[in-house]
């Protein structure tokens, strides 16, 4: 059992390279449920690395990631799984609806891995597009949909399962100011509703304003000073 | 823009009194310098002088007396004949952010701790204006905290420009 205090999720020396390029070099942090984290810093210094290790898809070669008082690494492939789709929300930076699905089918996906009944997932995915402004792409493939809009459809499908931790990877880059906002909102609200805790990497001085907390990488380590 | 200018806009929202348009602009434009009561009757004085408002009311209460000031046709026309010019893009004068960055650098000092410093004060303060624009559904409350946000993600912008400069000038 893990404490009220204690924090939903920690990472302690996160180091991962590609090949010669060392994307991260000993990132530890922690994060409370409910908090809303901002990782910010220059183009390369590894954000989108940290937040797909401690989303568990990517594994880090040294240090590890604790969710919920279990460390991810000690977990089996089939409980991982598990995991990413009942508590994690993930929306990536780039690429990431099925091209071949409409936006409610892309967002009603994780609803279906989970067993819902079709209708009812159908439904709420419809609900999960309206507040988000992208309705009218509800029966569009990814292909015939604006940047933005893409975007929106990503983030109902982070939303949508109702999960713990929501990873969000510049949600608002490819927004105008006003959308980006509309977004955002959607985004801390629903958060606010369950509880959930919020990892935002982004560039938008906006969205770090809204966060409880920053983290600024710079060349793979957070800069322990820049941590406010 | 002239304090002329500046109550003559406040006036097209609908008579007021000096006190109130002293008010109505401290509130409206949180971010300016707040107008002084003398420097509003004495320019409220001299439009009146040039047909651009006129004496609406004068109520006689407890206290002194009161007038409410209405804008005029030619007050009006004053206020559109503004709007058609745009004004000049700048130049933006280096404000104190960029001095004491530059002193910084000259003195040998940490400059980057300065640039993070002030990131801090900059974002606190954008977190206050974006609580300060959700709470309100004015359209013209609201975008006048717009421009406010958009002249610190400036200098936001700014800041972390000059952090990853002086990163650059390290790694070279
Ligand atoms: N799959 C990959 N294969 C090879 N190199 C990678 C891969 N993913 C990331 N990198 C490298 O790791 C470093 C960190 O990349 P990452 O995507 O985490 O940066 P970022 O901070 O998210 O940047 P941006 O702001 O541009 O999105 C970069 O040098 C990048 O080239
Ligand atoms: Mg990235």
């Amino acid at each position: 059992m893990t404490e009220v205090h204690d924090p939903l999720m920690t990472a302690v020396g996160l180091r991962k390279a590609f090949g010669r390029t060392e994307a991260l070099r000993g990132v530890s942090m922690s994060l409370a449920p409910g908090e809303v984290l901002a990782v910010t810093g220059p183009s390369g210094s590894g954000k989108s690395t940290l937040l797909l290790c401690l989303a568990g898809v990517l594994r880090p070669e040294a240090g590890h990631v604790q969710y919920a008082g279990q460390r991810l690494d000690e977990l089996s492939e089939s409980q991982r799984t598990r995991l990413r789709r009942r508590e994690l929300g993930l929306v990536l930076q780039f690429g990431q609806l099925v091209p071949e699905l409409t936006g409610v089918q892309n967002v009603m996906m994780p609803l279906l891995l989970n067993r819902h009944d079709r209708a009812a997932a159908r439904t709420s995915s419809l609900g999960w597009l309206e507040r988000l402004g992208a309705g009218q792409v509800a029966d569009v493939v990814p292909g015939e949909m604006s940047g933005g809009e893409a975007q929106r459809v990503a983030v109902a499908r982070a939303l949508v399962a109702g999960p713990r931790v929501v990873f969000a990877d510049e949600p608002t880059g490819a927004l105008d100011t006003l959308s980006g906002e509309r977004v955002l909102e959607a985004l801390l609200s629903s958060a606010r509703d369950t509880g959930a805790a919020v990892v935002l990497v982004t560039h938008d001085n906006r969205v770090a304003a809204t966060a409880d907390r920053e983290i600024v990488l710079r060349d793979g380590r957070a800069d322990p000073r820049l941590v406010t | 823009m002239s304090l002329g200018h500046v109550l003559l806009g406040v006036l097209a929202d609908g008579p007021a009194h000096g006190y109130d348009l002293k008010r109505a602009h401290d509130e409206r434009f949180p971010a300016v310098k707040t107008l002084a009561y003398g420097q509003v009757y004495a320019t409220l004085a001299r439009l009146e002088r040039d047909g651009l408002v006129e004496v609406a009311e004068t109520t006689q209460g407890a206290g002194p007396e009161r007038t409410a000031y209405a804008l005029t046709a030619e007050g009006r026309a004053a206020l559109l004949g503004w709007l058609e010019k745009p004004e000049p893009a700048g130049p933006y004068p280096a404000d104190d952010l960029v001095r004491k960055t530059v002193v910084a650098l000259r003195l040998g000092a940490d400059a980057d701790a300065y640039l993070r410093r002030q990131r801090e004060v900059h974002l606190a303060r954008m977190r206050e204006l974006l609580a300060l624009q959700r709470a309100t559904d004015a359209v013209d409350a609201r975008i006048v905290v717009d421009h406010t946000i958009s002249h610190l993600d400036a200098d936001l912008r700014w800041l972390e420009t000059a952090a990853n400069r002086l990163a650059e000038g390290r790694g070279r």
